[in-house]
């Protein structure tokens, strides 16, 4: 089989991960003439776009799709009929370096199905970190994904090398994982996060401590983990509580969460329906209110409950505390401001830098780049005071929602 | 009226230096017209540029914030550019802290403009497409480009800095840029047909991209607004992005309408995980048995049960309340702050670390995640009841003889109900099955007092109760 078929095989096959960030490792480049590539400080790069509107950044394949489990989500499992294929070490490395050279990637998102065991296939994906690094002095970003169990040194290993290690916790809830992936452990996957963890802290401790010995290297842009939603019943609550404690307990970077997409080939136990994208994405925007926000998870959405489709998590928890409104944008805090539907953070910077020296008014609310009709029911400025009414009103909601459209690519 | 023009369309130098000389001369902004040297001549304008007007002795300063845009905000491609840095300039010689107000006009376009330039120098990085010439060690790399704004010189390091070891040009309609492997050089832009038209690993970039891309995930929208078209002509994934997304609709139909087929039956299956078979109700069958634990509900959110460690020939077991964050992650007890704590009180007291078995009352850790930090939470009762099945059976396997309660929740799994420290600390107790307890502090209990003084003398109770266990210790050690 040639490298392109190859390619084709084991691209497809890891195209259901949901991450693909390059961003937040260290800052590094190739100008002392050895080697090649950098990585961009602050965010990462995206090369292209795939018309499912996600960026392709690293080129994310997996080593082998070839795999002794049988998690019933997943394309590539062991009962699955699709085609296998395996890169050999240098094939991959050959590929990686040749697409870097065209700028075409960022790096490396390298993942494996899970063959013999855990131990030698994480020395198989660590040997082409290590022959990208130690052989090429390749610079660029590689993202490593941390098999469940491996044996310590390995993962030492593997975070010598990669930028980003992840591990999937694939489900929301223990049960699922019992009930579609047999083989998988929930107990082990957070065993391995706790495990590194305590290695990103070692090397944290190691980075800040004035001594003279050179700081131990451990994965700089730290971990994270994807979920996938939609495959089993878990509400929304339960996968934000979820979301919740992994932040907390392993200091993730980021969870990213995949809406349960058909795969060729599926289980007949799972739902092979369009995936919930519209659900991902507010999942997306309740985790970012979480992480950036100051929101806690059941703030957002009550236990048991869904977060609702048609308006976006912020502006439904700004509706159901009408009583906190309107604001006054001139005088609010940062805390408060942030609560307010359309307030990004980088809008509530600018209102807090600008009204040091003057009124904000409703002119300027574009200037902030604001969304005015999503702002102006729960804000006061110097010339808007919404009319009690407004805030009071039942149909309220209406306002907000997006209006009926047809259906289309809009290309 | 003052007509100054600049030597190129990114002379940055050459605007700072007349800005500065026209504001030292009151010339206000409506009296100076801009342009650059042999471009687009002015309707009205005069056959000469006026010189550039000797600076007096005064001196004005601006703020760095301001410079900064300035200097990204001159590469716009936009024509009224100088004319609006020098308004800002002068508004801001009276006003320092305009630059702060995001809703004045002029600051908010400068920010605009800037924006829009950085984001070009971004899209300029990432869609830059390199196609070889030449191969192997001669190889030479050039790609095409079309940048909306005066770019060049701005993002040319980063390309720089990333392709050290090979020679590249990047040629674009108004300057191209050039890596030798040791300097960066700009010549004249050139015409697109100067590039190489084909890349032999364009094919196998395509392949990659139909890949990855999920059919049943169609986003058209949100692929333009970070990829706009205009890009597209350069890009050579962009010719199959068309026939892909008309492909979509059909894949995804037939994948719902294929559903399952006969599951494939690999020829060996994998082994399963081997399970360890129960010998005896020794420590290792305990160990293994409360990994799986669901007696109380605080296994959910836990990483791991953290089971008790020490020789089972201890004669002394030390009873802690519950792991904290690090012992959760490391599955090990007292490996944290209060870990090292007991370790230095148990070593002053003159116990034998390796000679006593280590455990908790509860063996899961309760907590409440707070953004990044996870806050202990106390157990119980209904759990420390739960957890005591396990305390009760690592009593009967090691059989010590004297069991160390550290803190309230250790004396309550101990005496099997609520049981104040203050009245019992200190002193050896008879337990109903004849074994001594001895109950004292936890020692986070010590990490907590935030009075030096006051730490100081409890660490001396709590080396002073440790002691009683140290004799305890050392009678054995004579008897053996």
């Amino acid at each position: 089989m040639d490298v392109q078929r190859k390619l084709e095989i084991l691209a497809d096959a890891a195209k259901y991960d949901a991450s693909c960030a390059s961003s937040g490792t260290e800052k590094r480049d190739s100008s002392d003439g050895k080697g090649m590539g950098s990585t961009a400080p602050g965010m990462g790069i995206c090369h292209s776009y795939a018309p499912d509107g996600r960026c392709i950044s690293l080129l994310k394949v997996l080593l082998t799709n070839a795999c002794n489990y049988d998690c019933l989500y997943c394309v590539n499992r062991a009962s699955s009929n699709v085609a296998r294929a395996r890169f050999t070490i240098d094939e991959l490395v050959k590929l990686t370096l040749d697409f870097y050279r065209r700028n075409y990637i960022e790096g490396l998102f390298l993942s494996s199905g899970i063959i013999r065991n855990p131990d030698y296939t994480m020395e198989q994906v660590v040997s082409v970190a290590r022959k990208l690094r130690e052989e090429h002095h390749f610079r660029g970003y590689i993202h490593l994904k941390t098999i469940p169990e491996a044996a310590d040194a390995l993962i030492a290993e593997a975070g010598k090398y990669a930028d980003r290690l992840s591990i999937n916790i694939e489900m929301p809830q223990e049960t699922s994982l019992q009930q579609f992936a047999p083989e998988k452990d929930v107990r082990a996957i957070r065993r391995t996060m706790g495990r590194l963890r305590l290695k990103l802290d070692e090397a944290e401790d190691s980075r800040s401590a004035k001594t003279k010995a050179k700081p131990q290297r451990f994965a700089p842009a730290g971990q994270s983990t994807q979920m996938i939603v939609g495959a089993d019943s878990a509400t929304d609550h339960t996968i934000l509580h979820t979301s919740a404690n992994l932040y907390g307990s392993y200091r993730l970077r980021r969870v990213y969460y995949s809406a349960f997409s058909p795969i060729p080939d599926a289980s007949r136990a799972l739902p092979l329906v369009q995936p919930p994208l519209l659900r991902e994405h507010r999942l997306y925007q309740a985790d970012w209110l979480m992480r950036f926000y100051g929101f806690d998870v059941g703030e957002i959405v009550d236990e048991r409950a869904m977060l609702p489709l048609e308006i976006d998590p912020k502006l439904a928890w700004a509706l159901r505390h009408r009583d906190r409104f309107p604001l006054d944008v001139n005088r609010a805090s940062r805390e408060e401001l942030l609560r307010v539907p359309g307030f990004g953070t980088k809008a509530v910077e600018r209102i807090i830098a600008t009204r040091r020296t003057t009124t904000i008014r409703l002119s300027d609310l574009a200037r902030l780049h604001v969304p005015r009709h999503k702002a102006l029911p729960f804000i006061v400025l110097s010339d808007h005071r919404p009319s009690p009414h407004r805030l009071d009103e039942a149909r309220l909601i209406e306002r907000f929602k997006p209006k009926a459209t047809q259906l289309g690519f809009g290309f | 009226m003052q007509y100054i023009t600049l030597d190129t369309e990114t002379d940055f130098e050459g605007w700072r230096k007349a800005a500065r000389s026209l504001v030292l001369h009151h010339i206000e902004p409506r009296d100076i017209t801009w342009a650059v040297q042999g471009g687009e001549a002015e309707l009205f304008a005069p056959p000469a540029p006026s010189p550039i007007l000797e600076v007096s002795d005064g001196t004005f300063n601006v703020s760095a914030k301001f410079v900064e845009l300035a200097k990204a905000a001159i590469l716009h491609r936009d024509g009224e550019r100088f004319a609006i840095l020098y308004r800002l300039l002068w508004r801001l010689k009276d006003n320092h802290d305009l630059i702060e107000v995001a809703t004045d006009p002029d600051v908010a376009q400068i920010t605009a403009m800037t924006r829009a330039v950085h984001r070009d120098e971004h899209k300029m990085h990432a869609f830059v497409r390199f196609r070889e010439i030449g191969r192997e060690r001669a190889a030479h790399y050039v790609a095409w480009f079309e940048p909306e704004h005066h770019i060049v010189e701005l993002a040319a390091p980063f390309f720089a800095k990333r392709f050290a070891d090979m020679p590249w040009s990047i040629l674009t309609p108004d300057l191209c840029a050039h890596w030798d492997g040791h300097a960066l050089s700009f010549t004249p832009g050139v015409g697109k047909s100067e590039a190489p038209g084909e890349d032999r690993l364009e094919e196998t970039w395509r392949r990659y991209y139909a890949s990855i891309f999920n059919p049943a995930r169609l986003k058209v929208k949100a692929m333009q607004t970070e990829m706009p078209k205009k890009y597209w002509r350069n890009l050579p994934e962009a010719s199959i992005i068309k026939p892909l997304i008309e492909d979509a609709e059909r894949m995804t139909g037939a994948m719902i309408a294929n559903a399952a087929t006969d599951p494939h039956k690999p020829q060996k299956r994998p082994e399963a995980p081997m399970k360890r078979k129960p010998a005896a109700d020794d420590l290792e069958t305990l160990r293994e048995e409360a990994a799986h634990c669901r007696a109380c509900h605080l296994y959910k959110d836990a990483t791991q049960t953290v089971f008790g460690e020490g020789p089972r020939s201890a004669n002394i077991m030390l009873v802690g309340e519950q792991p904290g964050d690090k012992e959760d992650l490391a599955g090990h007890p007292f490996v944290g702050p209060a870990g090292q704590m007991l370790d230095r009180a148990l070593e002053e007291a003159g116990v034998d670390r390796k000679k006593v078995y280590v455990t908790n009352a509860v063996k899961h850790f309760k907590f409440v995640p707070r953004g990044k930090i996870r806050l202990h939470q106390k157990p119980t009762t209904p759990e420390i009841k739960a957890c005591r099945q396990w305390y009760e059976r690592e009593v009967s396997a090691i059989k010590p003889e004297l069991i160390v309660a550290m803190g309230a929740t250790a004396a309550q799994s101990v005496f099997g109900k609520i049981t104040p420290i203050g009245k019992t600390r200190g002193r050896l107790i008879d337990l109903p099955d004849g074994r001594k307890a001895l109950v004292t502090v936890h020692p986070s209990y010590l990490l907590r007092l935030p009075d030096p003084r006051a730490k100081a003398l409890e660490y001396q109770r709590f080396v002073e109760d440790l002691k009683i266990a140290a004799g305890l210790q050392k009678k054995a050690a004579r008897a053996a």
